[in-house]
C-alpha cells in the first residue's frame, strides 16, 4: 500500500529522517512510535507530501507519490492531528464534508455520508450536524476530526497523535472506536504516537524510531518479548515491561475450565494486566470468568499469569 | 468586533451584590448639566456673522419651554438614584432623547424670537451652554444604553433614533433661524456639492487602498522580509504631516502633467489628494490584513492543505474568511480616519467639506466652520456604525 525507500530528510544540518525504509501492507495498523524529535511525525507528513523528502522515494499503490498532484494524493489519504485543525467558521457537517466537496460529490451523497460518519463516531447527526467546533468538547472535536479524515472513504488514514490532548478516559474510548472502525472498514492506518500503551493497544505492527532510524520493527509482542536492544527495552518497558506484556493477553487465553472461585466474575476479553489489578484489589488468587453474555467459562488462577514456555 | 459581554452569571452577581444602587456617572452628568444650564450662555446673538455676539442664558429665554427640560431631568435623576432598575434605564434613555430634542427645539424657538429683533444680517448661534447640554444628554443616553446591554444592531439603531427628532426639526424648517442654517441657506449648492465630493474623495481613496493594501498585506505575511521593508516604508509615510505630503506630491504630479498633456494630470485637485490619502490608508489596511491572517491558527491552515485544498482554496475558503473580521475592524478605523483627513485635502483644491471649513476659518465665521465640521462628524459616525454592524453580521457565527 505504502512503501518508503531509503527516505531521508534533514532540517539544516540535522538529519530528522535518516535512510528510512518501510513497507505498509493493506489493512495494517502501523504505529510509528518514538520520543520527540525521533522523526515519526516528519515520516508521516512525507507520506502525504506535507513534507518533501531530500532523498529516497515514497510509493503509494505502487506509484511514486511525486507523480501524483499533491492535492489529489491528499484527498485519497485521510489525515487527523492532535489539535484537530477543524475549520472554526464551518459547522460540523461542513467540516466533515471537506474532502467530498473537493471531489465534487453530489449534494445528497455528501449529506448521507456526513450523517453516516457522525453516527459511526457516536455523534447524533441531528444534534451535532449544525454545531460549530467551539461548541464541542475535546473528545467530540477529535471525533469530528476523525470523521472528516474518513469522509471520502480513503484507503489510508494518517493520524498524528490524534488522541494526545484528551483525558485518559476519553482517549481510551476513542482508541476503542478506532479499532472498531478498523475492524469494520479494514483501512490501512498509519498512526504516530509517543505513548507506549497507545501504540501497544492500537498497533498490529510497531515501528520504534530514534533519530530518524528504525530501532525495531515488529508486532507489539515482539517488541515487548524480544526487545532488539537496551534502548528498545528502555523505551517500551523499563520496569513496566512485564505488565505491558500482560496487557497484550486476555483472560480468555489463560483460563482453566471449572468453577473454582466465587465473587464478581471477570469478562473473558479483559486484559490480564487489568485482571492482575483485580487479584491485588480482592487479595485472592482465583477469579471466576464469564463470556460477553454472562455465561460462566471457567476460572483464572493468579499463577497462570506468569509467562511460561509454550503459552 | 464588538467587545464580548461579561458572562451572565457575573452580570447577575454584579447587579445584586457589588454594584451600587446609585448611578454615579448619570449623577455627575446631571450635576454638570445643571451647572451648564445656569452658568453658560445657551444662545449667542450677534448683529452680523463676523463679530462675536452676546450670550443669552437658558433662564433668560422667554416662555415656559426651558422649564419643560425639568421633566426629563427628573426622570434621569430618578434613574440615577435607582441605578439597578432596567425599566428606569429604558426611561432614562427616552428622557435623554426628549432632552436632546427639547434642547434643539428651544434653541430653534429662541433663535426665531431673537432674530425678529435683529437686522437681516444678524445671527443667532448655539452657545456653549447648548453644546455642553446636548453633549451631556447624548452621554446620558449612551450610559443608559450601556446599562441595557443590547446587541450591536439594536444599540446602533437606538443611537440613530436619538437623532431622529433633530433630523425631523431640520426637515420641517424649524431650525431655519439659527445661524448654522442661514449659512447653509446661503450656500446650499456649495454645501451639497461639498458633501458629495467628500464622499467621493473617501470612496476614491478606499478603492486603491484596499486593492493595493490587501495584496501587500498577504505578501507581507508570506514573505516576512518583504513585510519588514513594507512596514518600515509605510511607517515613514505615516509620520509625514498631511500638508507636507500634499506639497511633496505637487512637483512630481505637475511634471507628469507636463509630460502627459492628454491625461489632465495636475499637482492640485482630486488626484494628489487621493494619492496622499491612499498612502496614509495603506498602513492600517496592510496591518489589518497581516494581523487578520496571522491570527488564523496554523493547524487549521495546515489541515486545510492536508485535506487536499489547493493554495487558492486554502486562501479563499479558510484564511480569508477567518481573517475578515480583523480586516473589517481595521477598515473601520481607516474609514473614520480618512473622513477626517479628507478635510485637509481642500487645501490643495480637492474640494469636499474641508473647503467650507477653511472658508469659515479664514472669515472667522464659526457657524460656517460648524457647517463643514458637523457633516464630517455625522459621516464618520455613520461609517463607523455601518461598518460595525457589517462586522457584527459577518462575525463568525460562533462568536
Amino acid at each position: 500500500m505504502i512503501e518508503l525507500r531509503q527516505v531521508a530528510k534533514a532540517y539544516g544540518a540535522r538529519p530528522v529522517v535518516d535512510g528510512l525504509s518501510l513497507a505498509v501492507a493493506p489493512g495494517e495498523r502501523l504505529v510509528l512510535m518514538g520520543a520527540s524529535g525521533s522523526g515519526k511525525s516528519t515520516t508521516l507528513r512525507m507520506i502525504n507530501r506535507l513534507v518533501e523528502p531530500d532523498a529516497g522515494a515514497i510509493l503509494f499503490e505502487g506509484r511514486d507519490v511525486r507523480s501524483y498532484r499533491a492535492e489529489d494524493l491528499r484527498r485519497r489519504m485521510g489525515y487527523a492531528i492532535q489539535s484537530t485543525g477543524l475549520f472554526p467558521h464551518w459547522t460540523v457537517a461542513r467540516n466533515v464534508a471537506t474532502v467530498p466537496r473537493l471531489l465534487r460529490w453530489p449534494r445528497a451523497r455528501i449529506d448521507d455520508r456526513v450523517d453516516e460518519l457522525l453516527q459511526l463516531l457516536g455523534l447524533d447527526p441531528p444534534l451535532f450536524r449544525d454545531r460549530y467546533p467551539h461548541q464541542l468538547s475535546g473528545g467530540q472535536l477529535q471525533r469530528v476530526g476523525v470523521a472528516r479524515a474518513l469522509a471520502a472513504d480513503p484507503a489510508v488514514l494518517l493520524m498524528d497523535e490524534p488522541f494526545g490532548a484528551l483525558d485518559p478516559l476519553t482517549r481510551h474510548g476513542l482508541q476503542r472506536e478506532l479499532l472498531r472502525i478498523h475492524h469494520a472498514s479494514g483501512k490501512t492506518i498509519v498512526l504516530v504516537t509517543h505513548d507506549v500503551d497507545e501504540a501497544l493497544f492500537l498497533a498490529t505492527r510497531v515501528v520504534l524510531l530514534d533519530a530518524g532510524r528504525v530501532l525495531q520493527d515488529g508486532t507489539p509482542a515482539q517488541l515487548l518479548g524480544a526487545p532488539a536492544s537496551a534502548a528498545v527495552r528502555a523505551f517500551v518497558g523499563g520496569t513496566e515491561l512485564g505488565l505491558r506484556l500482560l496487557g497484550l493477553r486476555t483472560v480468555g487465553e489463560r483460563l482453566r475450565p471449572g468453577a473454582a472461585a466465587s465473587g464478581a466474575p471477570l469478562a473473558a476479553d479483559l486484559s490480564l494486566r487489568a485482571a492482575l489489578g483485580v487479584f491485588l484489589e480482592r487479595a485472592t488468587d482465583r477469579l471466576p470468568v464469564v463470556d460477553a453474555r454472562g455465561q460462566a467459562l471457567g476460572t483464572l488462577h493468579l499463577e497462570d499469569l506468569f509467562e511460561r514456555d509454550g503459552r | 468586533m464588538t467587545p464580548a459581554a461579561p458572562p451572565a452569571v457575573a452580570r447577575e452577581a454584579g447587579a445584586q451584590g457589588a454594584a451600587p444602587a446609585v448611578n454615579a456617572v448619570l449623577f455627575a452628568l446631571l450635576a454638570a448639566a445643571l451647572a451648564a444650564a445656569l452658568v453658560l450662555p445657551f444662545l449667542t446673538v450677534a448683529p452680523n456673522r463676523i463679530v462675536s455676539g452676546t450670550g443669552i442664558g437658558l433662564g433668560a429665554l422667554p416662555g415656559p419651554a426651558p422649564l419643560l427640560l425639568l421633566v426629563p431631568g427628573a426622570v434621569l435623576l430618578l434613574a440615577a438614584l435607582q441605578g439597578r432598575s432596567r425599566a428606569l434605564k429604558l426611561s432614562a434613555f427616552v428622557a435623554a432623547a426628549f432632552a436632546l430634542a427639547g434642547l434643539v427645539s428651544i434653541a430653534a424657538e429662541g433663535a426665531r424670537e431673537q432674530s425678529a429683533t435683529l437686522p437681516s444680517a444678524g445671527r443667532v448661534s448655539f452657545g456653549a451652554g447648548f453644546w455642553v447640554l446636548a453633549l451631556l444628554a447624548w452621554l446620558a443616553a449612551v450610559d443608559a444604553l450601556q446599562g441595557l446591554r443590547w446587541g450591536p444592531l439594536r444599540r446602533t439603531l437606538a443611537l440613530g433614533g436619538l437623532l431622529l427628532p433633530v433630523v425631523a426639526l431640520l426637515a420641517l424648517g424649524r431650525l431655519d433661524h439659527l445661524a448654522l442654517l442661514k449659512e447653509y441657506a446661503n450656500r446650499r449648492d456649495v454645501f451639497e456639492a461639498a458633501c458629495a465630493r467628500h464622499v467621493e474623495i473617501v470612496l476614491a481613496t478606499l478603492l486603491p487602498a484596499l486593492l493595493c493594501g490587501v495584496p501587500l498585506g498577504v505578501r507581507a505575511v508570506r514573505q516576512p522580509r518583504f513585510g519588514d521593508a513594507l512596514f518600515a516604508l509605510l511607517n515613514v509615510v505615516q509620520t509625514i504631516p498631511s500638508v507636507a505630503l500634499f506639497g511633496l506630491l505637487l512637483a512630481p504630479l505637475a511634471w507628469l502633467g507636463g509630460v502627459l498633456p492628454g491625461w489632465e494630470i495636475r499637482g492640485i485637485g482630486l488626484l494628489p489628494a487621493v494619492i496622499a490619502l491612499t498612502l496614509y490608508s495603506l498602513l492600517p489596511v496592510v496591518q489589518g490584513t497581516v494581523s487578520g491572517l496571522r491570527q488564523v491558527p496554523g493547524a487549521v491552515v495546515e489541515a486545510a492543505g492536508a485535506m487536499g485544498l489547493t493554495r487558492g482554496q486554502r486562501f479563499w475558503q479558510v484564511e480569508a474568511p477567518l481573517a475578515l473580521p480583523v480586516l473589517l475592524s481595521a477598515l473601520r478605523v481607516t474609514v473614520v480616519q480618512l473622513i477626517g483627513l479628507a478635510v485637509v485635502a481642500a487645501l490643495i483644491g480637492a474640494g469636499g467639506l474641508g473647503a467650507i471649513v477653511f472658508q469659515g476659518l479664514l472669515g472667522s465665521t464659526l457657524d460656517l466652520v460648524l457647517l463643514g465640521v458637523l457633516p464630517v462628524v455625522a459621516l464618520a459616525m455613520a461609517a463607523d456604525a455601518g461598518l460595525g454592524m457589517l462586522a457584527a453580521a459577518l462575525a463568525r457565527p460562533d462568536a
